[in-house]
């Protein structure tokens, strides 16, 4: 598989355009398999801001990606993480993972983000309309998602 | 040693980096909790709830039982909420 493709920044993403580039210039993917993640507007959020921990970041991606390349055979893996100021509507992640086959891409692509959720280093903090904020809590839920793809071997 | 605090931890020890001289005895990561706890008020409500302190050194998770050393960096965060 050649190199991941990792990014962590402000700007937006383009779906489209990412996706793209997995099968530009070669005839072996069979398909690809996504996951956006989206700001949502619960309880009158005005915005979220996503702090993370430079460097420790991509490493804790480029590990990620690392470990799913292990366990599928894919032809190649987009993530792509926003930090800063996001709006509702506004996308947040973007996972990609193109294979030969479904099977490989969707159990990657689910890998992926749930790993993302649990073993890379960013906080959100949601803002609201009033003025009123406060730090997104973890979710044992997620943490119980990750858990499940360890024991899986 | 370079101490790094994200998220609500920055926010209460009221830094975001901080360079630190922690004497010998302190040799783990619970060790330089305890110490780092005693600088301030604000450090000492960073960490009030160690249930929800997660930590790092040189850039790789770990628990409290975690050696430091002198030119370690160190970051402190709670559980992380990306995706």
């Amino acid at each position: 598989m050649p190199d991941p493709t990792i990014r962590v920044g402000e700007a937006p993403f383009d779906v489209a355009a990412e996706t793209a580039a997995l099968s530009a210039g070669r005839d072996d993917v069979g398909g690809i398999a996504s996951f956006v993640g989206l700001c949502r507007a619960d309880d009158g959020l005005e915005a979220l801001f996503l702090e993370h921990y430079p460097g420790m970041t991509e490493r804790a991606i480029a590990g990620i990606a690392a470990e799913a390349a292990g366990r599928w055979p894919l032809t190649g893996l987009t993530v792509v993480h926003r930090v800063g100021r996001i709006a509702p509507g506004e996308g947040i992640v973007l996972v990609l993972a193109a294979s030969r086959h479904r099977v490989a891409a969707l159990e990657a692509c689910a890998f992926l983000i749930d790993w993302l959720k649990t073993g890379a280093p960013f906080w959100k903090r949601e803002v609201f309309a009033g003025g009123g904020e406060r730090w997104v809590a973890a979710r044992e839920e997620d943490e119980a998602r990750a858990r499940e793809w360890s024991a899986k071997g | 040693m370079k101490v790094l605090y994200f998220a609500w931890l920055r926010q209460r020890a009221g830094t975001g980096e901080e360079t630190v001289h922690p004497p010998a005895e302190v040799r783990d990561v619970g060790g330089l909790v305890r110490w780092l706890a005693a600088r301030s008020p604000g450090h000492a409500a960073a960490f009030a709830d160690p249930g929800q302190v997660r930590a790092a050194v040189n850039q790789a998770f770990c628990g409290p039982d975690h050696p430091v050393a002198p030119g370690d960096e160190v970051a402190f965060f709670p559980p992380v909420t990306g995706g």
